[in-house]
């Protein structure tokens, strides 16, 4: 009981301070009030949640290659250069050595071209550094490619040097958030 | 539980004000070869009501590029009737139309009455009337302006619907839904991880998109008036492009689970997926044609992002775009005969084809241009652009003629796409 008026004083309350925006047009000739699917009231979702942290120190720790998580790539290129060879293999060997763990690989594009298009080629990053974990036999299962497209860029600007820097792969082990 | 009453109605007011601060407001930056002259008088007791009603209808007709608001501020000029109107001093001042109206209070509703009258003429061309509570008066303006508009322009308007886009400030994202003119912005989805491809579902009431906060891109669809929301699309890789049949029944989606990134189909509660694109490693902004019965996507298979068309099996592929290395994000005009598309052409640039001639014409001379879309009336297309290296939201007509900006007071704006009318 004490509910049921709670609630009503809540849609009170709610009725007294929403905002101007209209509900849907009454329109006298239809006869036809109430929310339609037009309505302009908008309820508002908010995914904000607080990051969980790696149980895995040596993730982390400065002075390990696995602290490293960036892979970049050169310029409308999809292949994973010598340069970052040693860094992925040091991954490959601690997933083969953790088969409970887990990453996301998320490809990375500049922002010339359109958003969607550039999700498709951040993809095809992701999936070259999953071409080579697989080539030094992690299971699929422990691997997911992703792509962000041009939507996280590191660095913004129209300059190459930005541009060099948002054309990558991230490396996000489970449970962490990636910056 | 009073506790959580109070936290609630605290996040209501922030987010109210919120709103009154997050408006756009449009700039008109071309107009088009012809203007007509329009004067709008003051309706009869609209200083009453706090949501005055002719200045939307002059700022609409005045936007569009495609009027001329003239000012008749003497108050000796002012009428509320046909009879009443001072057709000399009209004709003196240049109006080639006039707009005369009045606003009577019925208990909580409010009644609005309007003329629109030709000058030269003195006859009526349009006399109306509409019924509603003091807070649609805004959406009232905007159907007035667009019933003024079709009738002297011959087409349909498009003031009476409502646009999408993702608001960036930092590491907020914000989906927001605002009236074409900008005003009104509501936020639909607040996330610190990317939003994209907000795509309006076609009766309006619901938005597909994608959204990144499982760290990875999902495809989500969207009840606006509920806030009710699930998964159209998370399969293992990337869950991208979202796109509506016109029967709101499907979406079109881009998947990478088989590898590569393919168009499927899905129905709209994420069920029975299956494949659309054969060939190439990247098929996607998947579109319909206005018919349902076929799509429009991008894809690398000739060797650059080109658009192509297909049936909805993927049979009988056909590339549409021949001009230049890179054409994506095609958009069906309403009426089917067009599609907007981005064309790089010194720059990614909005471009028009019409689809039976396959003639093409490039629209704006900007360099980052992304995500256009028509209006439900198909004379304006909606998209992205950057100003001072700065996401923002501007508005060209089909022909390329008139120009309008839609101007953020913060942060980025991204990713639009128009709605259809509301009615």
């Amino acid at each position: 009981m004490k509910k049921i008026a709670l609630s009503i004083m809540m849609a009170a309350l709610l009725g007294a301070c929403s905002t101007t925006p209209p509900a849907a047009i009454v329109d006298p000739a239809a006869g036809n009030a109430g929310k339609d699917a037009n309505s302009s009231e908008i309820k508002t979702v908010d995914t904000s949640k607080t990051s969980g942290k790696s149980m895995y120190p040596e993730l982390t720790d400065p002075s390990n290659v696995l602290s490293q998580r960036r892979v970049y790539f050169d310029y409308d290129s999809y292949v994973v250069r010598p340069d970052f060879n040693e860094m992925v293999q040091a991954h490959a060997k601690f997933l083969l050595s953790h088969k409970d763990v887990k990453i996301i690989l998320q490809g990375n594009t500049d922002n010339r071209g359109t958003a969607e298009y550039n999700l498709a080629l951040g993809q095809k990053r992701a999936e070259a550094v999953n071409s080579m974990l697989k080539a030094l036999g992690v299971p699929a299962g422990q691997i997911e490619a992703v792509s962000f497209g041009e939507e996280r860029p590191l660095e913004n600007g129209d300059t190459d040097e930005a541009w060099s820097r948002n054309r990558r792969a991230d490396i996000v082990y489970s449970g962490e958030q990636s910056q | 539980m009073l506790q959580r009453v109070f936290r609630q109605l605290t996040f209501l007011l922030l987010l109210a004000s919120s709103v009154a601060q997050a408006d756009m407001t449009i700039e008109v930056v071309g107009v088009g070869s012809q203007q007509y002259p329009i004067a709008i008088l003051p309706f009869q007791n609209e200083q009453l009501d706090r949501q005055s009603v002719t200045p939307v209808i002059a700022s609409d007709l005045n936007t569009s590029g495609v009027f001329k608001v003239l000012n008749f501020n003497d108050p000796s000029l002012q009428a509320y009737t046909p009879a009443a109107l001072n057709y000399a001093a009209l004709q003196a001042g240049g109006a080639q139309y006039a707009v005369i109206g009045q606003m009577l209070n019925e208990g909580g509703q409010v009644l609005v009455k309007f003329w629109l009258i030709d000058v030269a003429s003195k006859q009526e061309l349009i006399a109306f009337e509409k019924r509603g509570s003091p807070n649609q008066l805004r959406r009232i303006s905007h159907q007035i302006a667009d019933m003024i508009y079709a009738k002297i322009t011959g087409k349909p308007g498009a003031f009476a619907s409502r646009i999408a886009y993702v608001l960036k400030n930092g590491k907020s994202y914000q989906l927001q839904v605002a009236d074409a003119d900008g005003y009104g912005a509501q936020t639909v989805l607040k996330s610190r991880m990317p939003i994209m491809s907000p795509k309006w579902s076609p009766d309006g009431g619901k938005l597909a998109y994608v959204s990144f906060e499982l760290e990875k891109p999902v495809v989500y669809v969207h009840e606006l008036a509920t806030g009710k929301r699930w998964t159209a699309a998370n399969f293992k890789g990337s869950n991208s492009a979202p796109a509506w049949s016109p029967d709101g029944r499907q979406l079109a989606v881009v998947l990478t689970k088989d590898g590569g990134s393919q168009i499927f189909l899905v129905n709209v509660d994420g069920s029975n997926p299956r494949r659309v694109s054969q060939g190439g490693e990247i098929n996607t902004e998947p579109t319909f044609t206005t018919d349902g019965q076929s799509i429009l996507f991008t894809s690398d298979r000739g060797g650059s992002p080109q658009i192509y068309r297909s049936s909805l099996n993927g049979g009988n592929a056909e590339r549409l775009t021949f001009s230049g290395a890179y054409n994506a994000s095609a958009k069906v005009s309403p009426d089917g005969k067009y599609m907007t598309y981005i064309t790089r052409d010194n720059g990614y640039r909005v471009a028009v084809m019409d689809l039976n001639t396959r003639r093409s014409n490039t629209l704006t001379s900007s360099t980052m241009d992304d995500s256009p879309s028509f209006a439900p009336n198909g004379a304006m297309i909606l998209y992205e652009t950057d100003i001072g290296r700065r996401g923002t939201l501007a508005i060209v007509s089909s022909d390329g003629k008139v120009k309008q900006r839609l101007k953020s007071p913060n942060g980025e704006v991204r990713q639009p796409a128009w709605g259809p009318m509301l009615r």
